[in-house]
C-alpha cells in the first residue's frame, strides 16, 4: 500500500492547478496576467505542469507601465521564449497619448492607476473573458476578501457586495458579454509558500531578487531606485547600498530592502527573520491611505 | 508540514475575533507594521495594550455601512502545519457565510461564552456543522477568566453539549476552556486551570488527523479538460486532467465513464507530465485510457462503486443565498463538479429551522438564508455522490441562468 501523504506545498499546488483547469475549461479566451514577478513566475509554473504534456492554453498578457525594471523586463521575454508561450504586451504609455490621460505628477509619480486603463482596453481588443492574476490574500484586507474567481463588470469594476459564494472547489464562471472574471489560483499562498515554492521547483528569477549594489534615494525610511522616472530634488539623501527587492513593481512605487541574500535559501531565511510585511516594506502606493487597494481595486485593478 | 482549513464560528461578541487574533499574534504571524497599523486603530485602550479583535477587521465599505461583507481568509503557520482560516460573521442573517466557509474546511471551532454556556447560536452553529458534514468539531468554552476559570462551570456546558452533539450524530467533538484575552489554553497550558488535562488549541489543531478523512475506497475522477497536444511528437496524445475527489487511480484499472457508462481501462497516470504509479486525492492529475472513447469536460470517470447514484431525479438539502426567492418550477443550472447541467426545481419539500433541525412543511416562501429540502429534475442524468457519504462528490451549486449569480449551496442526497 503507497503512502498517501502530501506536503503542504503539493496540496496548495494541486488546488491552484485545479483552479488553473477550471479556466481553460470555462472560458473561451482567457489570459495570464504576467509581469516578471516572483508570484506571476508562479503561476506560469503551475499553467505549465496544469497543462502537460500540452502547451499552456492561452497567452501571457503584459501590461507595461514603461516604469519597469530592466531586468523584469528582460527576464519576461525570456520565459516567453523558454516555454513556447504567446505574449502580448500593452503600453500604459500608449493608453495615455490614445486617450489624453493626465499623468500623476509628484516625486514618486506612480502610474499603477493607470494600468487599469491599458488592462481594459486590451481584455475588450482581445476579447479576454478571463484574467489570471498572482494577488494573494494574505498581502492586503481587500484581497483577503475576493474571491477565487472574482467577476468584474464591463468597468473591471469589484463590488464586495456582489460576490458569488464560493462553496466547495466549486466556482462559477458564468458571465454576461462585456463583464470579465479575475482569477487567482494562489489566493491561499502566503509569502513564504510563494518562496518556498520556487526554491522547490527550482525556478529562475529575475536577478533584482537577489542583492546587487544600486545607488537608492532613502526617503521616509524606504528605498527607491535612482531611475530616470522619479524627480531628485535637492537635499535628497542618494547613496550606494547593497539591496534586493521583495517584490518586483514599478521602479517608482517599489522600494529595496538592504540585503545580502545571493540565494533563494538566503532570501526565504530573510523572510523568516524580517518583521515587516511584503507591502508594507516594499510598496509605496499602499501607503496614501488605508483603503488604498480597495479604492484601485473597485476601479479595475487586478 | 501538511495543511489544516479550519472556519470560526461565532459573533464579535463571544471573542472570535479576538481568538482569531490570538492565533495570529502568539505564532508571530502578524507583522510589526500590521501591529502599528492596529495600535493606531485601538481606541480606549491603556497603552501598549492592543486589541486583537481588529486584526480581523474587514473593509471600508463595511465600517461605513456596519456590515460584514462574506467569508474573509487569515493564514498562520507552525512548524508542522500550515492554517487556513475562514472568518465568517456569526449572525442568524449569516447562515450564508457560515455554509460558505464551512463547504472547504476540515474542522469547526465553535465558540460558547462560559457566561452564557450553550445558547441558540450554539445550536444553530453545531446543526450547520452537521448539515455540512464537518468532520471534526473543537468547542473552546471562551472568557473563562469571568467565570473565575470555574471547572463546574466547563463541566456542565461540555454535559449539556455533548447530549445536543449525541442527538446531532456528530462524532468527533472535542472541549477546550479558554480565555482568548488572556491566551488560556490556546498555545500554553493555562495556569489557571490546572484542572484541564486536555490539550491547548494550537496542539489540537497541529495534531488532529484529517489525512483519514480521505476516502480512499471510492473512486472520483471529474474530467475539466481534455489536454490534446496535437504536436508532431504527441499526435495522438489524449489525456484527462482532472482532479483526483476520492480514491486512487493506477496503470491497468478497469474505470467507466459516467453518465454514459462506458467501460475502459486506465492506461497511464501521469501528474504533472510525468507518468506516475498511482494518483490519490487530493492530486489533480490525468489520466489516459486504452480506449479511443468520446470523453468531454464533465464526464467523471469512477472505479468499480456500488454507492454512485446516476438520475435525473435528485433530493438536495440546499442553502439559499440569493435575494430574490426560490421559487418551485424555477430552472436553473446545477453545477455538480466540472459537470453543469440545466435543471427545474420540481418540488420543495420542507423547510429546515436551523435552530431546531425541525422540519416545517408549512412555509411562505424560501428566502436568502433558509435551508430547504427539495427535489430537481436534470435535464439529463447526472454522475453524484450523497454528500453524507462521500461529501467530496456530494456538494453543487445552482446558479442562476440570467444573472448568472450562484444561488444556492446544495448537499445531494
Amino acid at each position: 500500500m503507497p503512502q498517501h501523504t502530501l506536503d503542504y506545498l503539493d496540496l496548495l499546488e494541486a488546488e491552484s492547478i485545479h483552479i488553473m483547469r477550471e479556466v481553460a475549461g470555462q472560458f473561451e479566451r482567457p489570459a495570464l496576467l504576467f509581469s516578471g514577478g516572483k508570484d506571476s513566475i508562479t503561476l506560469v509554473q503551475l499553467a505549465l505542469k496544469a497543462f502537460k504534456p500540452g502547451k499552456i492554453p492561452f497567452p501571457l498578457v503584459h501590461i507595461d507601465t514603461g516604469h519597469n525594471f530592466p531586468e523584469a523586463l528582460e527576464y519576461r521575454d525570456k520565459i516567453a521564449e523558454q516555454y513556447g508561450a504567446k505574449l502580448i504586451v500593452r503600453k500604459v504609455e500608449d493608453t495615455i497619448k490614445a486617450r489624453g490621460l493626465k499623468e500623476p505628477s509628484g516625486k514618486f509619480a506612480s502610474r499603477n492607476a493607470l494600468q487599469s486603463y491599458t488592462l481594459l482596453d486590451t481584455i475588450e481588443e482581445f476579447g479576454f473573458d478571463a484574467c489570471i492574476g498572482g494577488a494573494r490574500r494574505d498581502e492586503e484586507k481587500a484581497r483577503a476578501k475576493e474571491r477565487i474567481f472574482s467577476v468584474r463588470d464591463e468597468f473591471g469594476q469589484w463590488d464586495p457586495k456582489k460576490q458569488r459564494p464560493e462553496l466547495w472547489n466549486l466556482y462559477n464562471g458564468k458571465i454576461a458579454l462585456g463583464e470579465n472574471v479575475r482569477v487567482f489560483p494562489i489566493s491561499n499562498w502566503v509569502e513564504l509558500d510563494v518562496w518556498n515554492y520556487i526554491k522547490r521547483e527550482g525556478i529562475e528569477l529575475p536577478s533584482i531578487y537577489f542583492t546587487h549594489e544600486r545607488e537608492v534615494i532613502v526617503h521616509n525610511e524606504h528605498l527607491v531606485a535612482m531611475s530616470d522616472f522619479i524627480r531628485v530634488d535637492e537635499g535628497d539623501v542618494i547613496v550606494k547600498k547593497n539591496v534586493r527587492y521583495r517584490t518586483v513593481g514599478d521602479m517608482t512605487c517599489t522600494a529595496a530592502v538592504e540585503s545580502t541574500a545571493s540565494t533563494i535559501d538566503d532570501i526565504i531565511a530573510e523572510i523568516h527573520l524580517t518583521n515587516i510585511s511584503e507591502r508594507g516594506e516594499t510598496r509605496i502606493d499602499d501607503q496614501v491611505s488605508e483603503a488604498a487597494m480597495e479604492d484601485r481595486k473597485k476601479n479595475g485593478y487586478f | 508540514m501538511d495543511l489544516l482549513r479550519f472556519i470560526t464560528a461565532g459573533s464579535v461578541d463571544d471573542g472570535k475575533s479576538t481568538l482569531i487574533g490570538r492565533l495570529l499574534y502568539d505564532t508571530d504571524s502578524i507583522k510589526v507594521d500590521q501591529l502599528e497599523t492596529i495600535q493606531k486603530q485601538s481606541k480606549n485602550k491603556s497603552e501598549g495594550e492592543i486589541d486583537l479583535a481588529l486584526f480581523t477587521d474587514g473593509l471600508r465599505a463595511e465600517r461605513e455601512q456596519g456590515i460584514t461583507i462574506d467569508v474573509a481568509y487569515k493564514y498562520f503557520n507552525t512548524e508542522k502545519r500550515k492554517f487556513i482560516i475562514a472568518d465568517a460573521p456569526g449572525h442568524i442573517q449569516y447562515t450564508r457565510n457560515m455554509v460558505t466557509g464551512a463547504s472547504n474546511s476540515d474542522l469547526i471551532i465553535i465558540l460558547v461564552d462560559a457566561r452564557l454556556g450553550v445558547i441558540e447560536q450554539t445550536r444553530r452553529h453545531t446543526i450547520l456543522a452537521s448539515l455540512l458534514q464537518l468532520p471534526h468539531v473543537v468547542v473552546t468554552i471562551n472568557k473563562m477568566d469571568m467565570v473565575d476559570f470555574s471547572q463546574e462551570v466547563y463541566d456542565s456546558i461540555v454535559a449539556e453539549y455533548s447530549k445536543m452533539a449525541e442527538s446531532l450524530k456528530i462524532k468527533d467533538v472535542k472541549f477546550i476552556p479558554i480565555s482568548a484575552l488572556n491566551g488560556d489554553n490556546i498555545v500554553n497550558p493555562s495556569a489557571n486551570m490546572p484542572w484541564f488535562k486536555g490539550e491547548t488549541l494550537l496542539h489540537l489543531l497541529e495534531n488532529v488527523n484529517v489525512a483519514q478523512d480521505i476516502n480512499y475506497d471510492e473512486s472520483r475522477f471529474p474530467v475539466q479538460y481534455v489536454i490534446r497536444p496535437q504536436s508532431d511528437d504527441l499526435h495522438d496524445y489524449r489525456g484527462y486532467a482532472g482532479k483526483v475527489l476520492s480514491g486512487t487511480y493506477k496503470k491497468g484499472d478497469r474505470v467507466t465513464v459516467l453518465p454514459d457508462g462506458i467501460e475502459s481501462v486506465v492506461e497511464a497516470v501521469e501528474v504533472h507530465g510525468l507518468e506516475v504509479e498511482e494518483a490519490f486525492a487530493p492530486q489533480s492529475a490525468v489520466i489516459r485510457l486504452k480506449d479511443d472513447i468520446d470523453i468531454n469536460r464533465g464526464d467523471l470517470i469512477v472505479k468499480q462503486s456500488d454507492i454512485i447514484k446516476i438520475s435525473q431525479d435528485v433530493q438536495a438539502t440546499i442553502c439559499w443565498m440569493d435575494n430574490r426567492p426560490l421559487v418551485k418550477g424555477n430552472k436553473y443550472l446545477l453545477q455538480v463538479q466540472s459537470k453543469r447541467v440545466r435543471c427545474v426545481i420540481k418540488e420543495i419539500n420542507y423547510k429546515i429551522d436551523v435552530n431546531t433541525l425541525e422540519r416545517h412543511e408549512d412555509f411562505d416562501q424560501v428566502g436568502l438564508n433558509d435551508v430547504v429540502n427539495v427535489t430537481i429534475k436534470t435535464a439529463s442524468p447526472i454522475a453524484y455522490d450523497s454528500y453524507n457519504t462521500l461529501r467530496a462528490n456530494g456538494g453543487a451549486i445552482l446558479i442562476d441562468e440570467t444573472a448568472h449569480t450562484t444561488v444556492a449551496g446544495c448537499m445531494l442526497q
